[in-house]
């Protein structure tokens, strides 16, 4: 399958200070890779270099077949200002078309036709016109991945999505994201759920403080032990 | 006593400058509502209060250089430092509103030595107290100040409107605006140098000490209630201009400082609003 995210012996870092070097991974069309690690090791980070917002300190991050910056969908965690935002679900998905605005002020009839059919793929059409903050943590989450959705199709970026959920909605998205998978979406997921990643994930890239332990398949991982501290550690 | 009211009203609005007054006022009201909602809800609403301290200060340095015109020396000071306030908030070595406090009462404190160590008139507590509460500059307002007030007001609505969307994305997630590829930082910046043109337009009406009111009030006021990003806009600034031409009328009837007269309106309708959330979430 096509490749479409090379990252090439990676190091990352602020100010000269490195968090997260000797990172080597590949991401081809229809993976769903989880990136796994600890707090601290760099993982929000490699999120950023990957998007294109931060400078690598060394190595090379190459983005084939249609993913250059800006044509990954974003699914960051929520902010403080988003609890109480007074804006509409259909206002916010309509703004994951912003880019494709350029300076043009208004949106046109295909943006949002895109916004519509999105938002009616997620099962959120009925609550178009409901306001963000009165949305459980759940819908929220839906809201946000219909955004991601609209700015790109080809692949996506999650932030520990399921952060802050109920378990019965932390499933309920797990589930969509792996039907999403399915339809031929590419996902990278960032997480530190140990069981929800070796279930769901068909790759797992493992960063330990300053270097990456792991990349290769899921069934890989899980007969290297290489997760097994990490498991261990999660479940206490 | 009506038709007291009516005559009186009828003799003031015989003087151009009480028609300045209102064209001024509201047009302000309107700018500053606009926004308001963005700069509260980006967690700036303090930003107000900080730049019209540096604007009170620079235009102390112009008193002081005796520059015909002080908004040559006001404006571009006002406007950087938007600029630099605003960009605070995104790296963290001193956060937002630290920075907003430092340069407030740092401007705050020597624009008033300034103006005590080269007094330009006799009347020095006058003078800040005037810049400070805008008192009585509303109604001394010159054709060309209302002309330059018009410009710059139609210059902010208009960008406000062209960008309007942007301006959504930017305020409610930055992050994923920068991520799908479009300038977050520019939009930054514009958001920066319209609330310093507010800010100078606005301290000729309310002076440097009311101005946050007139930014805050009208938005929060309008979050108690409505549920989208653009009702909340609207009637922002629908409150706004309503709570401007209210106060107005009635500082003219009554005798009192316009631009107090405007946010105690303003106060009066944000709890209005509070009851009125109050009563529809009971409901629901």
């Amino acid at each position: 399958m096509a490749e479409q995210l090379i990252c090439k012996n990676v190091s990352l870092g602020y100010d000269g200070n490195v968090v997260a070097g000797e990172i080597d991974f590949t991401v081809s069309e229809g993976d769903y890779l989880c990136i796994l690690g600890e707090n601290g090791s760099g993982k929000s980070t490699l999120i950023k270099a990957l998007l294109g917002l931060k400078p690598q300190i060394s190595g090379e991050i190459i983005r084939t077949g249609g993913t250059g910056a800006g044509d990954i969908g974003y699914l960051p965690q929520q902010t403080v200002v988003q609890k109480d935002f007074p804006a509409s679900v259909r206002e916010i998905v309509r703004s994951g078309c912003l880019a494709k605005c350029g300076l043009r002020p208004f949106y046109r009839k295909q943006e949002k036709e895109l916004a519509e059919s999105t938002m009616k793929s997620l099962g959120i059409t009925d609550i178009a016109e409901r306001c963000y903050r009165e949305l459980s943590g759940g819908q929220q989450q839906r809201v946000l991945l219909a955004r991601a959705l609209c700015a790109a199709q080809k692949m996506l970026l999650l932030d520990e999505p399921v952060t802050g959920l109920d378990p019965k909605a932390q499933t309920d998205m797990y589930e969509l994201i792996s039907e999403l998978n399915r339809g031929g979406v590419t996902i990278i997921m960032v997480s530190h759920d140990f069981a929800a990643a070796t279930r769901y994930a068909s790759h797992i890239l493992h960063i330990g403080a300053h270097r990456q332990l792991f990349f290769g398949t899921t069934a890989d991982y899980l007969a290297s032990g290489v997760g097994s501290t990490f498991s261990e550690r999660t479940e206490q | 006593m009506f038709s007291d009211f009516i005559g009186k009203l009828q003799l003031y609005f015989s003087y151009d400058f009480v028609w300045y007054a209102l064209i001024v006022g509201l047009l302000i009201a309107l700018c500053s509502s606009l926004l308001g909602v963005t700069l509260v809800l980006k967690r700036f609403s303090y930003i107000g209060d900080g730049l019209s301290h540096v604007a009170f200060g620079a235009m102390a340095v112009a008193g002081i250089t005796g520059l015909t015109n002080d908004m040559y020396v006001v404006l571009p000071i006002t406007v950087i430092s938007a600029v630099l306030l605003l960009r605070t908030g995104q790296n963290a070595k001193i956060n937002g509103d630290a920075a907003i406090a430092m340069i407030s009462v740092g401007a705050l404190a020597v624009g008033y030595m300034l103006m005590n160590l080269f007094p330009t008139s006799a009347n020095i507590s006058g003078d800040v107290c005037t810049t400070l509460f805008g008192s009585t500059s509303i109604l001394t307002l010159k054709p060309e100040d209302v002309i330059v007030c018009i410009i710059m007001s139609v210059v902010v609505i208009a960008a406000f409107l062209l960008f309007y969307h942007k301006i959504f994305a930017v305020t409610f997630d930055e992050n994923f605006v920068k991520a799908s590829g479009v300038k977050a930082d520019v939009y930054n910046l514009l958001i920066a140098i319209i609330t310093a043109l507010i800010i100078v337009l606005a301290m000729n009406l309310v002076g440097s000490l009311l101005i946050s009111a007139l930014i805050i009030f009208p938005a929060l006021s309008a979050m108690r209630v409505f549920r989208s990003f653009r009702s909340v806009i609207v009637s922002s600034a629908v409150i706004s201009v309503l709570c401007a031409g209210v106060g107005i009328f009635s500082s003219i009837m009554f005798g009192t400082p316009v631009g107090s007269t405007i946010v105690v309106a303003d106060i009066a309708v944000f709890f209005v609003f509070c009851a009125v959330s109050l009563i529809t979430r009971r409901k629901a």
